[in-house]
């Protein structure tokens, strides 16, 4: 009951905070100076069908009959028409959110797989120098943005030895036939090899970019958090009983120790997620972040209300599916 | 015992003194960069463009550090830009600080719908993509220096926001402060007599933090052009060039670069030397 009750706050909140995002979007591109619509039409028009235009995407109304309007539209699941790119932005947003979302999922996946390494590796030769490198490369690996290490593997991996590609998603002469834009998804679930090693070579980079931040930040806790739990009770119990220092730590610290990285895992998500836009940009990746900054250039208004909200949710969404599984994962919560 | 600490103190010490040392030098550049540097940072010659660094074949005296595509000096340019970027960095750092410090200390101490009204409006800034934010920021406002330093506060006054108000929460529970309140002390003079020292080092860290960041949003800014007007030379703006001309001349990426990442690691290296100073367990 106490868990329901938990459930439906969360999701109240959760709700109470995108209309939030929506109505400050909202209100802040209304204030862009500069007329969106006079600058889709050619030179000559005249007011006429500037006005003409302005009805068909609502502007000659108020800005608060234009959300009402937007509301309830993105209620039924309309989130309007992209002035630019002339389509429904759904449409748009819906085509390009699988490139983000692999690109995000592939990111996480190697900043967990780095991270943990690093800090069984400081945990094993806890104390020694191995553990001081473990720390300094943490530590600088924090201390740089994706923005910042996106650049230096383009100049490491794509200029000086280049041996992946520094721009696009996919190469454009490989015959891609898939019925979803999941491709790297849909290529493992096809095998088709020669499009997971395309796909593979072109997410390297930006991945890696965005992983590097969010590894550091995973080794360092799960290393603090482990070197606490190797002097539990039990730990020197499995010593006692013969077990070696590796079993020690991979089956019996780290279980218990990762309860608490894993939340933090989950936070941490959202700014990865963030932090796509600008990769997308740097390595030219045709995912949302890159739409958006588009979108903001061409004052695309609908677009860019379309996409923010869209990554609001998708933030709302992963923050609330971590407090959901830490409340199942931890059972003290439970009965709160 | 004894060693093991004696270890720790002295990366402390070489990280304060390698990160102030640039960002001293850095400084110093901004400060001085039209009597010291070699060339006019905006002044084009098509016959000299993409000349490489000093130590390659095919370079003309002066040009240290070679020169872009319109044939701009490099080094030239990295000092003027590095005005930009400090300017940036103390400005729309210290401004970040002063609001977001403020209100995570009303939030933290006072508690009750102060709180409340500042931590709902916390949540929903972290729903944003920050990156995001700030380019549609500056597409409202317009590029500028003012432009930039307003998306910087906007975005970021939450990350003081969040920290202080738990400090100041925690602060606000001590026996100390129900003394004070004992003894007679308004509420709002307790709390900048009393918690705002106790916090100080916090936010000096943070600040000190947050002035990298703001280096970092400005790079991107001019990276997608949106930073200044674009014929002021900016280190995201030289990347931004470089990105694009990387296969044919690498140092237009290299340097500026390099001088952004030696600034951005520099101040957060500061910043956690700072919070190991000013940690009671480590001193």
């Amino acid at each position: 009951m106490t868990l329901l009750r938990t459930i439906f706050l969360r999701l109240l909140t959760t709700a109470i905070t995108l209309f939030g995002v929506a109505v400050i979007v909202f209100v802040v591109i209304r204030v862009v100076p500069g007329n969106p619509i006079a600058m889709m039409l050619p030179p000559g028009a005249t007011e006429a069908d500037i006005a003409r235009l302005q009805a068909q995407y609502g502007f000659d109304k108020s800005i608060f009959d234009q959300f009402l309007i937007w509301l309830s539209g993105v209620l039924q699941g309309d989130f309007g028409t992209s002035i630019s790119l002339r389509q429904p932005v759904s449409k748009l947003v819906l085509n390009r959110l699988p490139a983000t979302l692999e690109l995000s999922i592939m990111a996480l996946l190697m900043a967990v797989l780095m991270g943990v390494t690093l800090a069984l590796i400081g945990t094993r030769f806890r104390d020694g120098k191995t553990e001081g490198v473990v720390d300094v490369t943490a530590g600088m690996a924090l201390s740089i943005p994706d923005f910042l290490w996106g650049l230096v593997l383009i100049l490491l991996f794509g200029v000086f030895w280049p041996v992946f590609h520094i721009s696009g998603r996919i190469s454009p002469a490989l015959n891609v036939d898939f019925t979803t834009n999941f491709y790297l998804f849909e290529a493992i679930a096809r095998l088709r090899f020669d499009v997971m090693a395309d796909l593979a070579a072109h997410m390297f980079m930006p991945a890696l970019a965005l992983a590097i931040p969010l590894a550091a930040i995973v080794s360092q806790l799960l290393k603090q958090s482990l070197k606490e739990t190797m002097h539990l009770d039990y730990v020197t119990l499995a010593r006692t009983k013969g077990y070696g220092e590796n079993h020690v730590i991979t089956r019996e610290a780290l279980p218990n120790a990762i309860l608490p990285t894993l939340t933090l895992v989950g936070v941490q998500f959202t700014f990865l997620i963030g932090g796509t836009v600008i990769i997308e940009r740097l390595f030219s990746y045709e995912g949302l972040g890159n739409m958006a900054i588009d979108a903001v250039i061409n004052r695309d208004l609908p677009l860019i209300q379309g996409i923010v909200i869209l990554f609001a949710m998708l933030f709302t969404l992963v923050n609330l599916a971590v407090d959901m599984l830490y409340v199942v994962l931890n059972p003290r919560l439970r009965h709160a | 015992m004894r060693d093991a600490r004696g270890d720790l103190r002295r990366p402390v010490g070489l990280r304060l003194w390698l990160s102030g040392g640039w960002l001293t030098l850095l400084v110093l550049g901004a400060v001085f960069a039209p009597w010291i540097a070699p060339k006019d940072p905006l002044m084009q010659d098509l016959f000299l463009g993409r000349l490489p660094p000093f130590w390659e074949s095919g370079t003309e005296p002066g040009f240290w550090l070679g020169t872009d595509s319109l044939g701009r000096d490099v080094l030239s340019r990295m000092l003027y830009g590095a005005r930009l970027a400090l300017e940036v960095a103390m400005i729309a750092g210290t401004l970040t600080c002063i609001i977001g410090a403020a209100l995570g200390l009303i939030a933290g101490y006072y508690r009750g719908w102060p709180d409340r009204i500042i931590s709902r409006f916390v949540d929903i800034w972290m729903a944003f993509p920050p990156v995001l934010f700030a380019i549609l920021l500056i597409a409202v406002l317009g590029p500028g220096l003012w432009s930039i330093i307003i998306a910087i506060v906007v975005i970021d006054w939450t990350r003081f926001a969040r920290v202080i108000r738990a400090e100041a929460m925690s602060q606000g529970a001590m026996d100390y402060v129900a003394s004070a309140q004992v003894a007679g002390r308004k509420r709002f003079g307790t709390m900048l007599t009393e918690i705002l020292p106790n916090v100080l080092p916090t936010i000096v860290v943070l600040l000190t933090l947050e002035m990298g960041i703001a280096v970092i949003v400005e790079a991107i800014l001019s990276f997608v052009n949106l930073s200044i007007s674009t014929d002021s030379p900016t280190w995201g703006g030289m990347i931004a060039e470089g990105r694009t001309s990387v296969h044919q001349a690498w140092w237009v990426l290299v340097f500026p670069l390099i001088a952004l990442f030696l600034t951005v690691l520099s101040f957060s290296q500061l910043g956690e030397g700072l919070k190991d100073r000013f940690d009671p367990v480590l001193r």
